[in-house]
């Protein structure tokens, strides 16, 4: 089902009524939905990059030209190449005992520090929180996604990335 | 000997069964020309064009919906004949129709997870020549329960239904239900303490049980003695046959009125069909490319005095789910660097992954499309041998089969959701489903002071994921089965001598994010006129099973809070309050108000302990992950968080930002957390050469160690990267014993030289 702009909007920003939502769930899903989402997303932010791939909440892959891409943050932090882990380039917060881990869940409720810990991974600009791992200690950092930027544009889009 | 042979040589040639495949060929002919052409073409049977569809594409759909109809409604009927409110209340079972080769053609609703399962298990009585020896004949009945074959544990059965069409095999209709006890080494139907497959229970390891459409009165007497609820075993039995000879039906008449030749284009075509469909959905919906979402778990039984030394050990189960979308729209599911199977029930067989697999898949990529095999032939898995996911042990347990499996998926739901989100369709994006945990799960004497075995499914209702656009579903998902369902109260204190004393949402258990998880519940249930009843715990304590999306936290862990020898019945007599739940274990109304011999710690996963009369169990089930900053949760919803006892209400400022009553107050509140996040915070890099640190130093608790050491001792590959990313020497590894580990380079040494 095409979305009119207004309602991918409204669907983006959360009102729309359950019924209507159910019923965009339920429909088959529009070929058009990426590009109409990438105008969607460049009008909300303040800078100018064209968004190639919209890449979880708050980061984008930007073109930069001259064939470079990167992570950028909707605040206007760059990370890195979108081939490398932005995790990296990234602020963070490990939370490995008892005292740190009731801060977010109660006694009991919050895991065992000797066995896992949270990483929390924050925007170095805006510090708003993008990634949470739960993993063991020593655990390398994840590298959650790596897309095939061309393979997505030359081979399914069937056009050429933007420059 | 001689004379033997000689005897026999004089017996007649026609007497010799002739084939039951098609044009004149058997069913394992099929069977291996099927996947040669599927290897050589790259399409099922090869088909081309998709004439049929192509040249009366209502019919087609005509054909389709029949099918289809006949497996939903002999699902609808067939489960009143059980007894088992797993099965008549939950929903717990589900009927498949298959090719003459085993490749599923439509199915019921359910627990599709199975249908998969199941065409493992047809393929394997094909392979072994059953055609020959036992037979397949019109009227036979087959059943497995064995994972190694094509199943995920031990108590889901499976009954399967050969259907002829003259005297050829033109498919077989299968139907599963998962029983309330299997009859394994501890009660119920998960059990925990199996660590070895002949502890796992009843074991039908795809047998032929009867003929001319009746059970064979050997497998009837055997199955009265093989479980500790044989009326609920028996019944099942009979649903699930009733349900198979009512597909068999629906399939004939489909035939006898659309003409055999139709039917037989029809079941391939649609087959390539949903192969295609697959193919287009993944390219329609995903981004290529590689997605990344390790899971872990934990196997606490150095506390089981019950095991032998070898088992009784803490281990950490490792999933390092990688995800890759090609370019020619395949989708891969890499397990490579996974640890050891290990001495428990929680082992996995590449059967029961790929059932995980369809399920999701069900949930996700393909929940409008025709389901069946086609998709599975869009998938590449690589389940290592010696792993977890695929134990390669023919003594292994697989009891408890979805312990792991199901955090293990957690990685599927969260990699397709980042496609979700990047080709817009914001409205599928969903943050990884709870553990369907605990399991009230147990069995002794009753409150009729009879034998019996109970596994509760309220555990069907947990927390589901969080979304992009909407919180989780509360208290409502289970991730094996699309039709979440708890049951009634009730209904459970009929068949368990536990009665319910309260139910109700627990709060804290989603995991935060602007828009949280779905939130678990609890229960508590007291021991109610049993002498004495042994009751499990099932779930995670120590490790957290999930990870949210784009800054959402994973699910609360859970915790153990039984007590026993309570003076819970002098406080009804001095009518003094008692707890209905437990909110708050940091302030345990269970604790202030009861007195007895108190269990209340990080033990979530336990052998059999004993329960009696006025003893107490507290039953919490988990919640989902969260999705988003939680800072940017809407005041007004965190509020409702609170009043609906969701949240307690110091975590609204610890976690939220939120000062409760002072919208404003609590804008400057996040301000102040975000300046210090940049003061607490360290960039990525400097922490790295701490962490690197404590590696080479292995300062970590052996568990971790033993799984880091499994991990490098199996996948030469998932070695050297962890090795490259922590600039770690060579040769690094931990120094702990692995005897897994070894035995499984034993076996597939003992496996590769039998092989040639």
């Amino acid at each position: 089902m095409k979305l009119e702009d207004e309602a991918l909007r409204d669907l983006l920003e959360e009102r729309l009524p359950r019924s209507q939502v159910r019923a965009i769930q339920s429909s088959y899903k529009d070929p058009g939905r990426f590009d109409q989402y990438v105008a969607l997303l460049q009008e909300r932010v303040e800078w100018d990059e064209p968004i190639v791939l919209p890449f979880g909440e708050h980061l984008f892959i930007v073109s930069k030209g001259g064939g470079d891409y990167v992570v950028k943050c909707d605040c206007g932090h760059e990370f890195a190449d979108y081939r490398h882990n932005w995790k990296l380039e990234a602020l963070i917060n490990v939370r490995d005992d008892d005292e740190s881990l009731r801060e977010i869940y109660p006694e009991k409720m919050s895991g065992d520090p000797d066995w896992n810990q949270l990483r929390e991974y924050f925007c170095p600009g805006c510090k708003t929180l993008l990634e949470v791992e739960a993993v063991p200690p020593g655990y390398p950092v994840v590298h959650d996604f790596l897309p095939d930027l061309d393979g997505f544009y030359s081979e399914w889009l069937g056009r050429e990335l933007p420059r | 000997m001689a004379i033997v042979d000689g005897t026999r040589e004089l017996e007649p040639l026609a007497e010799q069964a002739s084939a039951i495949g098609w044009e004149g060929r058997t069913a394992r002919e099929m069977l291996l020309e099927s996947e040669r052409q599927f290897a050589e073409t790259g399409r099922y049977w090869g088909i081309d064009a998709l004439e049929l569809k192509k040249n009366d594409p209502i019919r087609f759909e005509k054909l389709f919906s029949r099918l289809r109809g006949g497996l939903v409604s002999a699902r609808e009927t067939a489960l009143n004949i059980s007894a088992s409110p797993i099965v008549k209340e939950i929903g717990e079972l589900s009927f498949a129709l298959y090719t003459p080769e085993g490749d599923s053609v439509a199915l019921s609703t359910g627990i599709i997870v199975h249908v998969h399962t199941m065409s493992d298990a047809i393929k394997y009585m094909i392979r072994q020549d059953y055609e020959d020896n036992p037979g397949i004949a019109p009227g036979d009945i087959f059943t497995n329960n064995d994972a190694m074959i094509g199943d995920v544990h031990n108590a889901d059965v499976q009954t399967i239904v050969p259907i002829f069409w003259e005297d050829e095999l033109v498919g077989w209709a299968a139907g599963v239900t998962h029983e309330i006890d299997i009859g394994a080494k501890t009660p119920g139907s998960v059990p925990v303490g199996p660590i070895a497959r002949y502890e796992d229970g009843i074991d039908l390891p795809a047998k032929k049980i009867g003929s001319n459409d009746e059970l064979w009165r050997d497998h009837v007497l055997a199955g009265l003695k093989g479980t500790r609820t044989p009326m609920y075993w028996t019944l099942d039995e009979r649903t699930r046959i009733a349900g198979c000879h009512m597909v068999r039906e629906s399939v004939e008449r489909v035939i006898l009125e659309e003409g055999i030749d139709s039917y037989k284009r029809f079941i391939r075509e649609v087959i390539e069909d949903g192969r295609r469909s697959f193919q287009s959905r993944v390219r329609e919906m995903l981004i290529p490319g590689r997605y990344r979402a390790p899971a872990f778990t934990e196997n606490a039984f150095a506390k089981e005095e019950q095991l032998p030394s070898y088992a009784r050990v803490d281990t950490m189960m490792h999933a390092p789910v990688e995800i890759r979308v090609t370019r020619d729209a395949k989708l891969e599911m890499d397990y490579e660097g996974a640890s050891s199977w290990g001495y428990h029930s929680s082992n996995c067989t590449p059967s029961a992954m790929q059932g995980a697999v369809w399920v999701q898949l069900t949930q996700t990529l393909i929940p409008n499309d025709k389901v069946n095999d086609g998709a599975y032939l869009g998938l590449n898995t690589n389940f290592p041998p010696g792993t977890w996911t695929n134990h390669s042990n023919p003594q292994a347990s697989t009891g408890i089969a979805w312990a792991f499996l199901i955090p293990s998926f957690m990685g599927f739901i969260k990699s397709v959701s980042r496609a979700l989100q990047a080709r817009g369709f914001v409205e599928e994006v969903l943050a990884p489903y709870g553990l369907t945990s605990n399991a009230f799960q147990g069995g002794g004497i009753d409150q009729y002071g009879k034998q019996s075995a109970t596994t509760n499914f309220g555990l069907s209702c947990v927390g589901g994921g969080g979304k992009m656009i909407l919180d989780g579903l509360d208290y409502a998902a289970a991730m094996w089965n699309p039709e979440g369902d708890m049951g009634d109260m009730e209904m459970w204190e009929l068949i368990e001598p536990f009665l319910y004393i309260g139910q109700r949402v627990k709060p804290n258990t989603a995991g935060p994010g602007r828009h949280r998880g779905g939130s678990g519940y609890e229960a508590l249930r007291l021991a109610w006129k049993t002498p004495f009843y042994e009751m499990q715990n099932i779930g995670n304590g120590r490790m957290f099973i999930q990870t949210g999306l784009w800054g959402g936290y994973p699910a609360a862990t859970g915790y153990r809070h039984n007590v026993r020898n309570t003076n819970f019945f002098d406080l009804v007599e001095r009518r003094e309050p008692f707890p209905t739940h437990d909110p708050d274990p940091a302030d345990s109304a269970l604790e202030r108000m009861v007195e007895g011999e108190r269990q209340f710690d990080l033990e979530t996963t336990t052998l059999p302990e004993v329960m009696r009369q006025g003893d107490l169990y507290l039953c919490t089930f988990r919640g989902a992950a969260g999705v988003g900053d939680a800072l940017e949760r809407p005041y007004d919803s965190v509020m409702a968080d609170i009043e609906g006892e969701y949240l307690l209400p110091r975590y609204a400022e610890s976690v939220y930002g939120v000062v409760p009553g002072n919208p404003e107050a609590s804008e400057t509140r996040r301000s102040e957390m975000r300046e210090e996040r940049g003061r607490n915070a360290v960039p990525a890099r400097e922490w790295m050469q701490g962490e690197r640190q404590r590696l080479l130093d292995r300062e970590m608790i052996e568990p971790v160690q033993r799984m880091y050491a499994e991990s490098i001792r199996l996948s030469e590959g998932w070695a050297r990267e962890f090795r490259e990313f922590w600039d770690l020497p060579e040769d690094f590894d931990f120094d702990v014993a692995t005897p897994t580990v070894e035995l499984t380079h034993t076996l597939l040494a003992d496996q590769a030289g039998a092989t040639k």
